[in-house]
């Protein structure tokens, strides 16, 4: 079993690092070292590096190099959009709304619910219907002077769904409330300038588009008060402290515009093979649904949700398979619980904890996807079997 | 590092090859070592351990599935080499065991929830998982061997380390489940397998034995009980055979036959716990003599070749786990069996087993029914 060969179809976990982006990296561990914050030389040749990685980060958002911040992931940047905002609209104008959505990220989620609980935010969440997508106007409707911020995911990660985020920027950014989007996601395939989605704050991750784990970046929009989340020297404009990782910034930076450039090259390669996977899928599982919206939705994303069946040891089942895959109740000590994602889709428990979600990427074939097809159904069977035993 | 083992253990046979085998782990020292052990004997091994019980607040304490105990289980895996997948379990072990355990009390007995773990969980729901993953064998970390019989039927030999032999539990299997087991640890001493475990360089070797009922965690199984069946608090009278009333219990739960401490009352000789009286829920007590009996009746017997002798049978009787093993008749009837002991056995306890062994083989055996000893 060990030898077999393993098909990976999860890249929306992760990817692995392309070799054009490490081969950008490598130079900034040993040669270029210099701590960028530092007087010599080799400070400013580290310093060089970072300051064209953001330049870089800035040209393909359309904004300012100042206007971007690096930081240690997705999940750090969401953080400090929330944390920052909520805090300094606290202060300023006494601001105590925080308005969400039911499909965010924990990264968001669990935030804005520790600013409520620690500092007496009010939480309150935008509906979503069936596909997980939210509605402008159900935006709108819950704005209020006092919304210190909003926060909603460009394109979910368990579902796929693509949120209208220009129109929900608009929305927000006429009534003048600070509006953050999780691209973390989206930023592999979808369109990123910002002043076109019309958001003051976007959370972009390395790992997602086959940059390194372990460095993301933060738009923040000029005049979007902001306060620090993590405090020290003066690094980031002061509003991310900690010496500069400069060869994840720089294949940060690198993965960023090898995505841009190949955009529409792997859209046209995944797609296809996606929308294959999926009506094979529909047809052969009885029982079986799509979760997240049929259209619009990650080009290379597909969730499913099959009744009765044990999420967990299909994905298990799968892995001894050869096949790597996720699920939305994934859990790694037997104890799974239906996402809330999938739940606030208004799917039952029992279909909710039979989620699978494949995800495909730069060493997806034709060929993997009709193995997988081939097997999938087979082993969804037994463990419906297995569930109901 | 991991050869030299293998060559001293297993002269460099790979008997394993082109099978797979799930093993039960637990993350401590025995199932692992059984894990490294196939692993090295060519097995396609998969690691699988099961989510058993997780009562809100004791998660931490539960020595059967803490977080640690499988993150261990995970990280021996990865040493290993193989893959390791949480199975949930907990909706079978609540029923099979935890309530089992609480009914046994409820009723008045002393139930071994292990036995039923192993029937039910163990050898049922998880072996269902392994061959469902395509699994030739399920295999577990009790000592106790395997051997084809000249019938062809597979029976359940004690394991070489007499003091860890672990066929009483397993008693309770037969050759469906037999079909598929494996046993790496029965002909290796406890010591032996401390030693492959630091030879192996699993971290586990000096881990401490678990003892006490998994799900009990470090809580005491008394205030589980209390908790969960609050009526097993009942006070009762405390009863001489005679009929005469001695003293007051505390539930009957909370004693056991052939007890002597703690029973708070005042004679001139030692009174013994003799046994429960369910209906009169009272304990009956009386001097030493009185206690033992030389017969018993077990009840869903289990015969591991698959069907009772047709005759009786002559055989050692282990009434415990921990039991000294006595010699018997069994009568082997309709699903239960009477057990005659050649000489009156103090310490039957309705709710144990009784466990029939000829020399190494186990036989089977059947839970001890109440009031089957005749007082």
């Amino acid at each position: 079993m060990r030898d077999r060969e393993k098909i990976y179809l999860d890249y929306a976990a992760t990817t692995p690092v392309d070799g054009r982006v490490l081969h950008s990296m490598l130079p900034f561990f040993d040669q270029a070292f210099g701590n960028p914050a530092s007087i010599h030389q080799f400070g400013q040749e580290a310093e060089a590096a970072i300051e064209q990685a953001r330049e870089t980060m800035a040209r393909i958002m359309g904004c300012q190099p100042l206007e971007v911040v690096f930081t240690s992931c997705g999940s750090e940047s969401d953080n400090l959009a929330l944390r920052g905002v909520a805090l300094a609209a606290s202060r300023q104008r006494s601001a105590n709304h925080i308005l969400i959505t039911p499909v965010e990220h924990h990264a968001v989620s669990r935030t804005a619910l520790q600013l409520a609980d620690l500092h007496g935010f009010e939480v309150e969440f935008i509906p979503v219907d069936d596909y997980g997508q939210v509605k402008p106007e159900d935006v709108a409707s819950r704005l209020r002077p006092d919304t210190a911020i909003v926060s909603v995911i460009y394109a979910n990660n368990e579902i796929g769904t693509i949120n209208p985020i220009r129109e929900i920027g608009q929305v927000c950014r006429a009534r003048g409330i600070p509006i953050h989007s999780d691209a973390v996601q989206a930023a592999a395939f979808l369109p990123v300038k910002v002043d076109d989605l019309h958001v003051d704050l976007l959370s972009i991750g390395a790992h997602k588009f086959y940059g390194p784990k372990g460095v993301g970046a933060l738009f923040i929009r000029q005049e979007t008060p902001i306060l620090p989340v993590q405090t020290g020297g003066g690094q980031e404009h002061g509003l991310r402290a900690g010496t500069s990782n400069t060869p994840y910034i720089a294949g940060l930076a690198e993965a960023f515009q090898l995505a841009v450039d190949e955009r529409v090259k792997r859209i046209a390669t995944l797609q296809p093979l996606r929308d294959h996977l999926i009506n094979r899928i529909l047809s052969k599982i009885p029982d079986s649904r799509l979760t997240g919206h049929p259209t619009e939705r990650l080009p290379n994303h597909a969730s499913f949700v099959f009744e009765g069946a044990d999420g967990n040891q299909l994905l298990a089942m799968l892995d001894v398979a050869g096949f790597a895959c996720s699920s939305g109740s994934a859990c790694k000590t037997g104890d799974p619980e239906p996402s809330d994602v999938l739940l606030a889709l208004g799917l039952p428990r029992e279909w909710a904890l039979g989620s699978l979600r494949v995800t495909l990427g730069a060493g997806t074939t034709e060929e993997h996807i009709e193995k997988f097809n081939q097997v999938l159904p087979g082993l969804v069977e037994r463990v419906r079997k297995l569930t109901v035993s | 590092m991991r050869k030299e083992v293998v060559q001293t253990d297993q002269t460099g046979s790979k008997p394993g090859l082109g099978k797979r085998v799930v093993v039960a782990m637990s993350g401590g020292v025995d199932s692992s070592v059984a894990a490294a052990l196939l692993v090295h004997q060519g097995y396609d091994v998969i690691g699988m351990m099961m989510r058993l019980w997780s009562e809100p607040g004791n998660e931490s304490t539960n020595r059967c599935c803490t977080p640690e105990a499988m993150a261990m289980a995970r990280r021996i895996s990865a040493e290993l080499g193989i893959p390791f997948y949480a199975v949930d379990a907990q909706e079978v072990f609540h029923r099979e065991v935890v309530d089992f355990f609480q009914d046994g009390y409820a009723k008045g007995v002393t139930p071994n929830p292990c036995l039923a773990c192993n029937r039910w969980v163990r050898w049922d729901f998880l072996l269902q998982h392994a061959l469902a993953f395509d699994a030739d064998f399920m295999a577990t970390g009790h000592y106790a061997r395997l051997n084809q019989g000249n019938n062809g039927q597979i029976q359940i030999l004690k394991a070489v380390d007499e003091k860890k032999d672990q066929s009483y539990v397993l008693h309770v299997l037969g050759q469906e489940q037999l079909a598929h087991a494996l046993f790496p640890l029965g002909k290796y001493t406890k010591n032996e397998v401390r030693q492959l475990a630091r030879e192996l360089g699993l971290p586990v070797a000096d881990r401490e034995e678990s003892q006490d009922l998994c799900f009990l965690g470090e809580e005491d199984y008394r205030s589980f009980l209390i908790r969960n069946v609050p009526h097993v608090l009942d006070s009762g009278p405390i009863l001489l055979p005679s009929g005469e009333n001695v003293g007051t219990h505390q539930g009957l739960a909370f004693y056991t036959i052939g007890q002597r401490k703690g029973l708070g009352i005042q004679s001139s000789v030692p009174m013994y716990v003799l046994k429960k009286d369910l209906t009169r829920n009272a304990l009956i007590v009386g001097p030493q003599e009185e206690l033992g009996s030389s017969e018993l009746i077990a009840r869903k017997v289990n015969w591991v070749a698959g069907e009772a002798p047709h005759s009786p049978l002559r055989c050692q009787v282990k009434i415990r786990y921990k039991a000294v093993e006595v010699p018997a008749m069994v009568y082997p009837e309709d699903g239960i069996a009477c057990v005659v002991f050649d000489d009156p056995v103090r310490d039957i306890t309705p709710g144990q087993a009784a466990v029939f062994y000829e020399g190494e083989v186990c036989l089977g055996g059947g839970s001890i029914l109440a009031d089957s000893s005749n007082h």
